[in-house]
């Protein structure tokens, strides 16, 4: 815990401390708290962070330390479609580079941004484990192989209507 | 024991199994530079993240070079710590690190006491390489009433991360962000003032380079001392007569109390005072409170709050108002003698010298960075006019030295000013652990007892063990007395009160290693915990050659109650020498 005074609804702080129980409470366990946190919440919080501090009984510090370290954390509201694109060696290679740029373009928006109607967020990784497919771009769970910045516009238009 | 021989550079060594390379090698006279390694030795105080490679050296088969801090020896190993590739390999680890580093050392508080510095001499760097492919961090600096921090000069060995978290167990420190963002910090990158931190400053003492330092105060102090308006005085606590010396090329555990003295009041001081005369009012009062616990407890009352825990320490203080809020009726309300003495000089002294409040500055020479904290707490305010107005680090109490051109060592000796530096042997040892309790027991025994010690020295209060357990007869009352220090050992004894499992009547807590001769504003020890013991030894010889050694008898104490204050625990003590705790934690609420 740090001094800060932390408000949350009390539903959410259920649910944060639910998790950790199905955890054990266990300091070992915070990345997979973290993990199953998120997937709830869709992103990590300050406020988030400070219960699950509190909960696994460690400095909040701590664990904004790992939230910060882990790219697949975020601390920002991701949108209803996230979209990651690959970046890890294979991909980059294979020009996911231009394909990050397009959707930036696309989008108008940064890495780590999410657009002003909440739909698309957009973020980096580093390999999937689907170097054959390279390069690579996740949306939710759907993965999109040989991505050319030529298809960015394709990819986007399935979500037009959802 | 089992045991491995090897070889490093073509000298054998025989030593226990599980001991690293780097301490073979120390036992055979050969240095191996570490930089983010640390080691108090005997205290169980160690860091090796295995994190920066400086100290990589070559073993023979293995394809890569091994960091010798975190590397075990084995059976026929063969070690070179100086080969080409080495000596590449090192160089090039600390060309990436200082590549990612500002070049900003003329004006660095670090300056000429900073082991990046020191470590890019000794490897002979004249050049950075590559430098403009660093994309170098861009922290904003963090300025707290004690510890600023200037995180684009951390090199990530997380030497404070360490003490915050294992040792200390305050949690307000931890590494973030990745590549050449990364940094320690607090959560959210909030400033230290919101975190946790308790202002211990055991960050600052074993940061290796300019990241973590204290706030300068001296500029202030030399104002006050060129303002002819005013009427500047000094107090000194005891810690600093036995580290001072450091800073001036002497042995650690030179006492140089009376050069200080000198020093002090060539520096333009009008009165030079001690902290220990306020110490000495520290233990009338908290021994005062201690018996009166004691004989309501020993009467059959169950609402007494026992165990008494001291409160002097000020990082301690701030550590059970973050964390123990529940208990806060449990330390002693004494203030801290630095704060004692800042509200004795600005109401009694005052009135003796006929000076206005507002026109007596009252300095304090701390081996602390809490206690710049503690200073400006609005509690010890009047009118927004603080008991102390400024306190300096032993650090910046050389640094003033030096500015005032004078050589500390050849210095004569001269002797505190009358009457708020007189002190008893029972007060110098408020600078180490378990002292404050052997001085508080000297003064109760008697007290209670009505009877005069045979022998002052309660041997088994003393020692550098973390935590440690004494009970001492007291008439045929057996009193149960317990010293932690470092605040994760601190935890531990509070968790037993919690638990409702504490058997002490009173306990002594100090934050920092050693008590405060190993304090965050003390000269830095560099790893070096043979200078921690050296600094607790001079204290010890201090005590022992005073005349008088119980605070009782001191006459000035003796004078000041009957003068000004009246008895112990009166109500004028209570107003100018008691204070009250605050509920400083953390709350989740429910919007």
């Amino acid at each position: 815990m740090s001094r800060i005074k932390v408000k949350i609804k009390e539903k959410d702080l259920n649910i944060i401390k639910e998790i950790c129980k199905s955890f054990n409470n266990e300091q070992g366990e915070l990345i997979n708290v973290l993990h199953k946190t998120q997937e709830h919440f869709g992103y990590l919080p300050a406020e988030i962070q400070e219960v699950v501090a509190k909960e696994l009984e460690m400095s909040v510090a701590k664990v904004y330390g790992v939230v910060t370290f882990y790219s697949f954390f975020t601390m920002k509201p991701k949108g209803k479609f996230p979209i990651s694109i690959c970046t890890g060696t294979a991909c980059y290679v294979r020009g996911a580079e231009n394909v990050l740029g397009e959707f930036k373009r696309q989008l108008n928006i940064e890495v780590g941004e999410t657009t002003p109607d909440g739909k698309f967020s957009l973020s980096c990784l580093r390999c999937v484990g689907a170097c054959g497919l390279a390069p690579v771009v996740l949306v939710g769970d759907k993965t999109y192989g040989r991505v050319s910045p030529e298809g960015v516009k394709d990819i986007l238009a399935e979500y037009n209507d959802k | 024991m089992e045991k491995v021989k090897l070889s490093i550079d073509n000298k054998l060594v025989e030593v226990e199994k599980g001991t690293t390379i780097y301490k073979a090698a120390k036992q055979l006279g050969i240095d191996i530079p570490v930089l983010c390694y640390m080691n108090l030795e005997g205290l169980g105080i160690e860091n090796k993240p295995g994190g920066c490679r400086i100290c990589v050296v070559e073993v023979e088969g293995r394809r890569n070079l091994a960091p010798s801090c975190s590397t075990d020896c084995t059976e026929g190993m063969v070690v070179h710590t100086h080969t080409m590739r080495v000596i590449n390999a090192r160089r090039t680890v600390m060309e990436f690190i200082l590549s990612d580093h500002p070049k900003d050392c003329l004006t660095c508080a670090k300056s000429g006491n900073c082991e990046l510095q020191d470590m890019a001499v000794k490897l002979g760097i004249r050049e950075i390489p590559g430098q403009e492919y660093a994309a170098m961090s861009t922290y904003k600096m963090d300025f707290s009433p004690s510890i600023i921090r200037d995180l684009d000069k951390c090199i990530m060995c997380r030497r404070c991360e360490m003490m915050c978290n294992e040792f200390q167990t305050v949690g307000a420190l931890s590494a973030f962000n990745r590549g050449f963002q990364s940094a320690v910090g607090p959560a959210f990158e909030m400033d230290i003032e919101d975190s946790t931190c308790t202002y211990c400053g055991q960050c600052v003492a074993v940061c290796p380079t300019g990241a973590l330092t204290e706030k300068d105060h001296t500029r202030d102090v030399i104002n006050a001392l060129s303002d002819p308006t005013k009427t500047v005085i000094v107090q000194t606590a005891p810690a600093v007569r036995a580290a001072l010396g450091e800073e001036f090329g002497l042995k650690p555990g030179t006492l140089v109390t009376g050069k200080m003295v000198t020093a002090l009041r060539r520096l333009g001081f009008n009165y030079v005072f001690d902290t220990d005369f306020a110490a000495d009012l520290t233990i009338m009062e908290e021994g005062t409170e201690l018996l009166g616990r004691l004989t309501k407890f020993l009467g059959g009352d169950k609402e007494v709050k026992l165990p008494i825990l001291t409160s002097c320490c000020p990082a301690w203080v701030n550590f059970f108002e973050h964390n123990f809020p529940e208990m806060k009726d449990i330390p002693s309300t004494a203030r801290s003698p630095q704060q004692m003495f800042g509200a004795i000089a600005k109401t009694y002294f005052a009135d003796k010298i006929k000076v206005k409040r507002e026109d007596l500055v009252v300095v304090s020479i701390m081996p602390c960075l809490a206690k710049k904290y503690e200073a400006q707490r609005d509690e010890f305010k009047v009118d927004g006019n603080p008991d102390v107005d400024f306190s300096l680090s032993t650090r910046e109490l050389a640094h003033l030295i030096k500015q005032a051109n004078l050589d500390l060592k050849t210095l004569p000796d001269e002797d505190f000013d009358k009457p708020l530096g007189e002190s008893t042997g029972a007060a110098v040892i408020f600078g180490v652990t378990g002292g404050v309790i052997e001085a508080a027991t000297r003064t109760a025994y008697e007290l209670h007892t009505g009877k005069k010690l045979a022998k002052v020295e309660f041997e088994q209060l003393r020692g550098m063990e973390f935590i440690r357990k004494a009970t001492i007869d007291f008439n045929g009352t057996p009193i149960n007395i317990g010293i932690a220090h470092g605040l994760g050992n601190a935890r531990k004894l509070l968790d037993e009160i919690k638990a409702g499992k504490s058997e002490f009547h009173a306990i002594e807590i100090m934050a920092c290693p050693g008590g405060c001769i190993g304090g965050g504003g003390q000269p830095l020890h560099h790893s070096d915990s043979s200078i921690l013991k050296a600094r607790t030894k001079a204290i010890y010889a201090e005590d022992e050659g005073k005349v008088l050694r119980k605070s009782h008898e001191n006459p000035y104490i003796i004078k000041l109650y009957e003068e000004f204050l009246g008895k112990p625990m009166s109500e004028k003590a209570h107003h100018l020498l008691h204070t009250h705790y605050f509920d400083k934690s953390g709350k989740i609420e429910i919007s």
